[in-house]
């Protein structure tokens, strides 16, 4: 319990929270970097994902993709991107092997979703005539939305959690508070950012269910 | 004063030959370190998880609390768990033993839940039909039949700690993770690459290596397929 006072203080210390080093600077660093890397692992993963669910094909490759995903740790990827080439490019290998990291799951998601879009709604749309396009983004797009979303917001919220890794490897963003607390051996600091990161984690979920509950409404409001 | 070796090791190549006879005990306590620390985490993580299944399939009310409480867990980034457990444990092995139970735990009680909850009510009733009590009903028939979607979870979660082992380098217990973040600070190209790939191989072969489990112990899925 005094650890968790302990923390609290340093959270409500505002000269924690100023400066470069400072809960402010790094809660922005955080922001911009799931956010960019979450964009691009969208724009990589749902374009196939969607294409291969509506012509049924690599199914295979999907679900295989993201079990190896599972098996290689983005610490390692990370370390090893670190140090090739790439490594002088500052956010580079952070953004690198995150999106390496939300690929998978967003194109396992948006898959299973175009793949269970009922068949005979389909087949009635093909029926009334319309082009591969035309059902795809009026017929099976819409009905996949659901779980095509579902995929992103777990790679949303686990992008915010794995994001403190690049730290360890000298990145910036939350998890830079956690492991210099470790290094100036600072249990509440530690403790501290350890909190912020899970509130962050807590709020983008919370906002995903926000927005899946009122986009329903607001879509009818619009009609 | 004599010329400095001109092998891989000296060159910093990512693929060394050296680096493996050389450091072929490091690489093998530290192999040692990473399965110890993922199948203590995995099996603890199974005691807890299957009770709390259990208890949330038995009464439907604890089912929701139990669900979401493992979910919070899950979404608590895994350097914060370790630190938010470092109060308790301190740096010590079972700081990343406890973090890796943690997250194993949404995993197994998911999938194992999923299991119980698909038996059907025809087999169970005629399970007590034929005089079952619960706790027989329990071990002889439902969590027999649970065993394949248990099995998914398990493997997931295995190959998930194995990945996520590595970052228990920052409290100095992370198996292969260790190498790699001394690699990353020395810039020694071999050893982070070594470590990767033996991190790679480790979660591969213990997913071979449950899968081939399960087929063992699940006998009657393979008769009504061939």
């Amino acid at each position: 319990m005094n650890t968790l006072a302990e923390a609290w203080h340093w959270l409500t210390d505002p000269a924690h929270w100023s400066g470069d080093d400072g809960v402010r600077h790094r809660l922005a660093q955080h922001l911009v970097l799931t956010a960019v890397c979450l964009v691009i692992s969208c724009l990589i993963a749902l374009p196939v994902a969607l294409v291969l669910g509506h012509l049924g094909k690599g199914g295979a490759l999907a679900v295989n993709l993201s079990n190896i995903g599972r098996a290689v740790p983005t610490f390692a990827v990370l370390v090893l991107l670190l140090l090739t080439p790439l490594g002088g490019y500052g956010e580079g290998p952070t953004v690198v092997a995150l999106v390496l990291f939300a690929v998978p799951p967003l194109l396992t998601n948006a898959y299973v979703g175009m793949r269970e879009v009922d068949r005979s709604v389909v087949r009635a749309a093909r029926g009334m005539g319309m082009t591969g396009r035309q059902m795809l983004f009026q017929v099976e797009l819409p009905l996949a939305l659901p779980l095509v979303m579902n995929g992103v917001r777990i790679a949303a919220v686990q992008l915010v959690a794995t994001a403190t890794i690049a730290a360890l490897a000298g990145g910036g963003g939350l998890g830079r508070i956690i492991t210099a607390g470790f290094n100036l051996a600072s249990t509440p600091q530690v403790v501290a950012g350890a909190v912020l990161v899970a509130v962050f984690a807590l709020i983008v979920e919370g906002l995903f269910e926000t927005a899946e509950r009122l986009a329903p409404r607001l879509a009818r409001g619009r009609r | 004063m004599t010329a400095p070796p001109d092998d891989c090791l000296a060159r910093n190549e990512w693929i060394c030959g050296a680096y493996l006879s050389t450091r072929r005990q490091i690489l093998l306590d530290a192999v040692a370190q990473h399965l110890q620390l993922t199948v203590i985490a995995v099996l603890v993580g199974l005691v807890i998880a299957v009770p709390l299944a259990v208890l949330a399939r038995r009464w439907g009310w604890a089912a929701g609390p139990v669900l979401a409480a493992t979910t919070v867990l899950y979404t608590v980034p895994s350097l914060a768990m370790f630190s938010l457990l470092l109060p308790v444990y301190g740096l010590s092995a079972a700081l990343v033993v406890a973090g890796l139970v943690l997250y194993s735990l949404t995993l197994l009680v998911r999938n194992i839940l999923a299991g119980l909850r698909a038996v059907p009510e025809e087999t169970r009733q005629a399970a007590r039909g034929l005089g079952y009590g619960p706790v027989r009903l329990l071990l002889t028939v439902e969590l027999p039949l649970a065993v394949p979607a248990a099995m998914a979870g398990l493997r997931i979660a295995t190959v998930s700690a194995v990945s996520l082992v590595t970052v228990g380098a920052i409290v100095g217990f992370g198996g292969l993770g260790n190498l790699i973040y001394a690699g990353m600070n020395t810039y020694f190209k071999a050893q982070v690459l070594t470590a990767s790939v033996l991190c790679v191989v480790i979660a591969v072969a213990a997913d071979l290596l449950l899968l081939g489990a399960q087929w063992l112990i699940t006998p009657w899925t393979r008769g009504a397929r061939g």
